[in-house]
C-alpha cells in the first residue's frame, strides 16, 4: 500500500507492460493456470493462438449473426412474395405472378440476407465486447496508452477474487513483466 | 553433423533460407516505425502536391453539383440521350465506377479468406477507394430515373398510391445490391479501422483525440475484444466475398435479361465480375503508387504488393479478353442472324467500331506486357499500363451499353449517340469528387492498417522468439 499514488481512490488493477508477443503469451498461460479470471491481454494486433494461451472458447458471433441472416432471407421472401402476388401483381413480359414466381426473387432474398447478417455482426460484435464504451478506468493509465502503438500488456483487475495487491504485482514481475504499473478508478 | 544440421533448420520459417518468402514489411521495421510512419501521414502537414491535388478535385466536385443542379432545374433533354439510345453516358459510368469498387472489396475479403497477408498494405486504401466509387456510381441511375425527387419510389416503403415495386426487375434487383454492397463495405471498413482510430486518439490531444475517441468507440485492444473482433471480420470477409461477385453479376443481369442483340448473353455475370475485379485494381495501383512515393510508405507497399497486383491484372485481363473473343464465337455459332449481325456491326461496319478496338487494345493487349517480370517492376511502366486499362474498361461498357442500343432489331430505329456537354461535365465531375474524397481520406483516416500490417510481422508471431532461444541452445549445445 506504500506505492499507492493517492490512497483515497479505489484501486481498480495492474497494468503491467511485457517485452514481445511470445512473452505476453506464455505470461498469459501462467496467469490463466494460476485461476485468474478478470484479466486481459491488451495488444496492438490479435496475437494468433491467444484465445488458447488465456483459456478462451470460440467467440459466439456467428450464432447471432446466423439469426441475422435468417431474418434477412423471411424478410426477404415474404416482402416479395406477397407484394408481388397478393398486394400488387405486376404482369410483364409474360412472366407468372404465383409460386413460379419464386425463382426471380433470389437476387432480392440474396442481398437482403447479407444485408441484416452485415447488421447482426455489428450490433452482436458490439454487443460482445461492450463497446462504445468512452470512459474506462484503463485510460487513466499512461502506460495502458502503448497498447494501441507497440506496447504488449497485461491488465489484472481488482475485482478478481484471486487479487491480492503485493502478491499479485510480485507474480507479474516474475513471470516476466517489465513496468507494473496501479490504476485507479 | 546431424547437430549442425537441425542448428540450420531451427530458424522461424519467415527467415528460413531458400525457403523464406519476401518479408511484408521491408528493412525490419519496429512495431513503433509502422505507427508513426502511418499515423504520421495525418499528424503532419500535407505535402504541397496534396493541395496541388486537391483544389481542382474540389473544382471538379463543384462541376458536377453545377450540372446536376442544371439537369434538374431543366430536364433530362439536356442529356445527349434519346431514342434509340435511352442508356447511355449515365449508365457506361455507372458501371464503370460501380466496377472500381470491386478491387476493394476483393483485396478486403477475398484475399482475406484465402489468407494472403500481402493484403494488410493496401486493403484499407482500397476499401475507402470502393466507398468513392460506388458513391460516384451511385449519381448517375439516381439521376437517370429522370424525377430525382421520386428516387424514394426505389425503396419498398407503403405509399398512398398502394403501388409496389417490381421485384422480377433486374433494375431493382440492382437497387437492393448496389445498396447492399454500399452498406456492407462501409461496415466492413469502418469495423477495420477502429483499431486504428484508438491509435489515433491516443497520439492525439485536444478535440482531435475526442474525435477520433469518439469514432473509436473506446477500443481497448483486449484479447477478449480482439477474439470477437476477429470473428466479426471473418463473418464480414465471409459475406462480402459472395456479395461482390453478386453485384456485378445483378449489374450485368440489367442487361442480360433483356432481349437487346449484344446484351442478351449468359456470359455476361461471370465477364462483368472479371472486368470489374481488372479495372478496380488498375484504379488501386494509380491511386497507390503516387500515394506510396508521396508518403514514403515504400517499406510497407513493396514491390511484391505491386507485382502481386500486376499479376490480378494480367489474369482478369485475359479473362476478360476471353470473354471478348468468346462473345464473338457465340454469335458466330449460334446462327442467330440478330447476334450475328449485333457484333459485326461493332466489330466491322458499324459506327462505333473504333471503340471496340480501343478497347480492345488497352485491355487485352496492353496488360500482356506484365507477362514480363522487369514490367511488373518498373513503377512507370505499371502506372502507365494502369491507365491503359482504366482507359479501356471505361470504353468497355460504352462498347457494351450504347453501341448496342443504337443498332437494334429494326434498321428503322438505328441511331448515332454522342453525350453532351452536360454528361461529359458530370462525367468529369465525378472524377473530382472521388479524388476529392480520397484526398480528404488521406488527409484525415489512416491510409494503411497499421493494426493489421503489425500482425503480419514474423515477430508479431507468439513463438517467433520460442525459435530464437532454440537456435540459440543448439548452437551453444554444438560448441
Amino acid at each position: 500500500m506504500s506505492d499507492s499514488s493517492s490512497s483515497s481512490s479505489e484501486i481498480f488493477g495492474y497494468v503491467a507492460e511485457f517485452s514481445s508477443a511470445s512473452d505476453l503469451y506464455h505470461a498469459a498461460e501462467k496467469v490463466r493456470d494460476a485461476g485468474f479470471r478478470r484479466w486481459d491481454v491488451h495488444t496492438p494486433f490479435p496475437i494468433h493462438g491467444m484465445d488458447h494461451a488465456m483459456g478462451l472458447g470460440k467467440s459466439w458471433l456467428s450464432a447471432i449473426v446466423l439469426c441475422g441472416g435468417l431474418t434477412g432471407s423471411f424478410t426477404a421472401l415474404v416482402l416479395q412474395f406477397f407484394t408481388q402476388v397478393t398486394l400488387y401483381p405486376t404482369v410483364v413480359q409474360d412472366k407468372p405472378t404465383n409460386l413460379f414466381t419464386v425463382p426471380a426473387f433470389f437476387p432480392v432474398t440474396f442481398e437482403l440476407t447479407i444485408l441484416l447478417s452485415a447488421f447482426a455482426t455489428v450490433l452482436g460484435l458490439f454487443t460482445l465486447i461492450m463497446l462504445p464504451r468512452w470512459n474506462h478506468p484503463l485510460f487513466n493509465s499512461s502506460l495502458f496508452a502503448k497498447f494501441s502503438n507497440d506496447g504488449f500488456l497485461m491488465v489484472i483487475e481488482a475485482r478478481d477474487p484471486k487479487f491480492k495487491r503485493e502478491k499479485t504485482k510480485e507474480l507479474l514481475q516474475e513471470i516476466g513483466a517489465g513496468k507494473v504499473e496501479e490504476v485507479n478508478y | 553433423m546431424a547437430d549442425t544440421k537441425q542448428a540450420n533448420t531451427a530458424v522461424h520459417p519467415s527467415e528460413a533460407e531458400g525457403v523464406a518468402r519476401e518479408p511484408l514489411v521491408l528493412n525490419h521495421r519496429s512495431l513503433g516505425w509502422i505507427t508513426d510512419r502511418i499515423c504520421g501521414i495525418v499528424e503532419n502537414r500535407q505535402p504541397f502536391i496534396w493541395w496541388v491535388l486537391f483544389v481542382p478535385s474540389v473544382l471538379g466536385f463543384l462541376c458536377l453539383v453545377f450540372s446536376l443542379v442544371y439537369l434538374v432545374s431543366t430536364g433530362v433533354g439536356v442529356w445527349g440521350m434519346n431514342h434509340p439510345v435511352a442508356w447511355g453516358w449515365d449508365i457506361v459510368n455507372f458501371v464503370f465506377w460501380i466496377g472500381i469498387g470491386h478491387a476493394g472489396t476483393l483485396i478486403s475479403a477475398i484475399l482475406f479468406l484465402t489468407r494472403q497477408k500481402w493484403r494488410t498494405g493496401v486493403n484499407r486504401a482500397s476499401e475507402a477507394m470502393t466507398l468513392f466509387a460506388v458513391m460516384c456510381a451511385g449519381i448517375f441511375p439516381g439521376f437517370h430515373v429522370g424525377r430525382f425527387w421520386m428516387v424514394w419510389f426505389l425503396a419498398p416503403i407503403p405509399n398512398s398510391n398502394g403501388i409496389w415495386q417490381n421485384f422480377k426487375s433486374p433494375l431493382l434487383w440492382d437497387v437492393f445490391a448496389v445498396s447492399t454492397y454500399f452498406t456492407v463495405s462501409v461496415i466492413f471498413w469502418y469495423i477495420g479501422l477502429i483499431p486504428d482510430l484508438a491509435t489515433l486518439r491516443d497520439r492525439a490531444a485536444g478535440l482531435k483525440k475526442k474525435l477520433y475517441g469518439f469514432f473509436a468507440l473506446g477500443w481497448r485492444g483486449g484479447n477478449r475484444q480482439w477474439r470477437h473482433y476477429e470473428m466479426a471480420y471473418l463473418i464480414l470477409a465471409a459475406l462480402s466475398t459472395p456479395l461482390v461477385l453478386s453485384v456485378h453479376s445483378v449489374v450485368s443481369f440489367d442487361f442480360a435479361t433483356s432481349i437487346v442483340p449484344g446484351w442478351h448473353t449468359t456470359i455476361f455475370p461471370p465477364y462483368f465480375v472479371a472486368g470489374a475485379i481488372f479495372g478496380g485494381f488498375a484504379m488501386v495501383l494509380t491511386l497507390m503508387l503516387p500515394v506510396r512515393k508521396l508518403y514514403g510508405l515504400e517499406d510497407l507497399i513493396t514491390a511484391k504488393h505491386i507485382d502481386n497486383m500486376a499479376k490480378i491484372i494480367l489474369l482478369t485481363g485475359t479473362i476478360v479478353g476471353y470473354a471478348y473473343i468468346m462473345e464473338l464465337f457465340i454469335s458466330y455459332y449460334s446462327a442467330n442472324p440478330f447476334e450475328t449481325d449485333a457484333f459485326h456491326l461493332r466489330i466491322l461496319s458499324g459506327p462505333y467500331t473504333w471503340a471496340y478496338y480501343c478497347m480492345f487494345f488497352c485491355n487485352v493487349i496492353a496488360p500482356q506486357v506484365f507477362w514480363f517480370k522487369w514490367s511488373r517492376h518498373n513503377l512507370w511502366m505499371v502506372f502507365i499500363i494502369v491507365n491503359f486499362v482504366n482507359f479501356g474498361m471505361w470504353f468497355e461498357r460504352f462498347v457494351i451499353i450504347p453501341t448496342s442500343l443504337a443498332r437494334d432489331f429494326l434498321p428503322g430505329q438505328w441511331g448515332y449517340y454522342s453525350a453532351s456537354w452536360v454528361e461529359k461535365l458530370l462525367f468529369g465531375g465525378s472524377f473530382g469528387m472521388f479524388m476529392m474524397l480520397f484526398l480528404l481520406f488521406i488527409r484525415f483516416l489512416p491510409v494503411i492498417a497499421a493494426s493489421e500490417v503489425k500482425g503480419v510481422l514474423p515477430e508479431s508471431d507468439p513463438h517467433y522468439h520460442d525459435w530464437k532461444h532454440l537456435r540459440e541452445k543448439r548452437r551453444n549445445a554444438g560448441k
